[in-house]
């Protein structure tokens, strides 16, 4: 009777576990299966060619004396430290403006806001923004910025063009990191007598800090990018800052400018030398934000 | 004893000042969206509706010969429009399926790993400046394009749509992992349990249970097509003729940028007008949007 007890265990692991579909060849599913797995691998073998390429041929040609001259057609110098402090620059005169209103609104948005047909615009509006191709958004920049605030081709109006342009990456990231928050804490906060603005300021900005800074390196990288919306507001000039309040009023190509400037005008080895310089940025981009999000959720 | 009680007012009317400032600076803040969105559409109506007047809409959208700097000018934009609109086809016909089939290896079908690696990949096709996609595109994609279908140039229209195919794969890629992602367990759970295969239910109940997500990302995906200018303005050739897929062609928005430094008078107004087709085509995009998003949200 008690016999076979032991046995059969050894005997069910012994077989193969087949289910009843594995019984039947399937080749439609084979197919989808391998052309999942052919567009997984098109896919990384895409990235990583593209990077190496850029690399490769872009490296050779980045010197410290590239990365810290300035070109000259006398001397025979190539040299983007101006397109370098242009792009330090306008990332920091743009975030300037654009943090306080983006985190505002989106605090605006998640705190103040009852639901209704006014939040309604606001969150259709900020889509829109987000779907403004940049080319517009330089027309724009150039009419109203340029033309009618008088500030013609100038880093300035670039700057306020963009902090346009990632307004919406602003707002919703850090809409997002206030969701998070959890309603507790508001209403521990209000229950021991705390102002909302008390809260806000000392609660809900502090628990958002990593999603507002991750908010805020996604815009870097937007605007580290950007060149159809600058070319047509901050202009191509490549001058090295002077004087750093009146350098906002003058003309001035970000990396991404000058890129797009020299392939232009057919110097290839340049251009990659630039492109393999914000290849780089975007990396170390993409690598904080992943070790910010990573660090915040610990 | 007076003095404390006033004291205390006066502080808690402070408070109260302050609340009300602080109320108002959010709304501000958060009624910017607004005001850049009006501020926007004004300008780009003001600026481009006065040569559409003064060329005749008809003649604008649907003259075929674009010659601005000729003693009897002319300014039709259909070649413009069509190819836009071919080119940004053309770029979700490839970018789609690929698009779909990368986001449903990253979700069901890779290993650990190579899902890290392919998310990171697709991040940073995302991150990557579109002048940098023109530059490898004019150096690398073009030559290629002029030998295999053996060109005199391979600066075409196939290019671009080459080009944009993978400038909008992270946008289709990231939005459609994110709603497969979404699809409640249960509904594979009980598709395998009815004895379906892994990949039948991948692809009949998953992929369609995602669809709105997946159709949103399409959509943002043809928004960033037709929107893109500096990548193609350095592959596409830039002459102005119909679309066909083996010649030089421009499209909206390269052809503001190729003459916008240089135009002016009539020709200037005229780019400003062919900005507001294409904002016009924008708007459409992201109405269909919302459209596609309710739809979504009452499933």
């Amino acid at each position: 009777m008690t016999v076979n007890t032991a046995a059969r265990p050894v005997v069910i692991t012994d077989r193969k576990p087949r289910s009843l579909t594995e019984a039947k060849f399937r080749p439609f599913d084979l197919v989808l299966k391998s052309l999942s797995v052919m567009a997984g691998t098109v896919t990384i073998f895409l990235t990583a060619g593209l990077l190496g390429y850029i690399l490769v041929k872009g490296l050779p040609n980045v010197s410290w004396s590239f990365l810290s001259g300035t070109t000259s057609v006398l001397k025979g110098t190539v040299g983007v430290l101006p397109g370098i402090v242009n792009t330090l620059y306008i990332i920091l005169l743009t975030l300037l403006v654009a943090a306080p209103l983006g985190i505002g609104g989106a605090v605006y948005l998640n705190e103040y806001a009852k639901k209704g047909r006014l939040t309604k615009i606001i969150e259709f509006t900020t889509e829109a923004l987000a779907g403004i191709p940049s080319i517009i958004y330089g027309l724009f920049g150039m009419m109203m910025f340029n033309g009618m605030f008088g500030l013609s081709y100038s880093i300035l109006s670039g700057c306020l063009t963009l902090s346009i342009m990632v307004l919406p990456t602003i707002i919703r990231t850090t809409q997002e990191a206030l969701r998070t928050v959890p309603v507790g804490y508001r209403e521990g906060a209000a229950g021991l007598g705390a102002s909302k603005w008390h809260t806000i300021r000392t609660i809900l900005i502090p628990c958002c800090k990593s999603g507002i800074l991750t908010s805020l390196i996604l815009s870097i990288g937007r605007i580290v990018g950007e060149s159809a919306a600058l070319i047509f507001t901050a202009g191509i000039a490549e001058n090295l800052m002077k004087n750093p309040i009146s350098h906002a009023t003058q003309s001035g190509a970000s990396l991404s400018v000058m890129l797009y400037k020299y392939a232009d005008q057919g110097d290839n080895n340049t251009a990659f030398a630039i492109a393999a310089v914000l290849v780089i940025l975007v990396l170390a981009i993409n690598l904080s934000t992943r070790l910010i999000s990573s660090k915040a959720k610990k | 004893m007076t003095d404390v009680k006033t004291s205390a007012f006066k502080a808690r009317r402070a408070k109260n000042t302050l609340e009300k400032v602080m109320n108002g600076i959010f709304f501000i803040c958060g009624a910017a969206s607004i005001l850049c969105v009006a501020a926007i559409a004004a300008y780009m109506i003001v600026s481009g509706l006065p040569a559409i007047r003064e060329i005749g809409l008809f003649d604008f959208l649907f003259g075929t010969e674009w010659a601005p700097t000729a003693a009897d000018p002319k300014f039709g934009i259909l070649p413009m429009i069509l190819t836009s609109i071919t080119g940004t086809l053309g770029a979700v016909l490839i970018g789609t399926p690929l698009g779909l089939f990368t986001a449903v290896f990253i979700c069901y079908l890779a290993p650990k790993k190579v899902r890290t690696i392919l998310t990171a990949a697709v991040e940073l096709l995302a991150g990557i400046p579109s002048v940098i996609y023109g530059l490898v595109g004019i150096t690398v994609i073009s030559p290629m394009v002029a030998n295999v279908f053996d060109l005199p140039s391979g600066a075409t229209l196939f290019t671009a749509i080459l080009v944009l195919s993978v400038m909008i794969l992270p946008t289709i890629v990231s939005v459609t992992v994110t709603s497969l992602r979404a699809v409640p367990p249960e509904y594979s759970d009980g598709s395998l349990a009815l004895g379906a295969t892994d990949v039948t239910t991948i692809f009949k109940m998953n992929v369609p249970a995602a669809k709105s997500g997946i159709i949103t990302g399409i959509v943002l995906g043809v928004g960033r097509a037709i929107g893109e200018t500096m990548a193609i303005i350095m592959v596409s050739g830039n002459v102005v003729n119909m679309p066909n897929l083996f010649k030089s062609v421009r499209f909206l928005t390269t052809g503001i940028v190729s003459e916008m430094s240089y135009a002016s008078g009539l020709h200037r107004q005229a780019l400003f007008s062919v900005g507001l087709i294409l904002f016009i085509f924008i708007i459409v995009i992201n109405l269909v949007l919302t459209g596609i998003l309710k739809k979504g949200a009452k499933q």
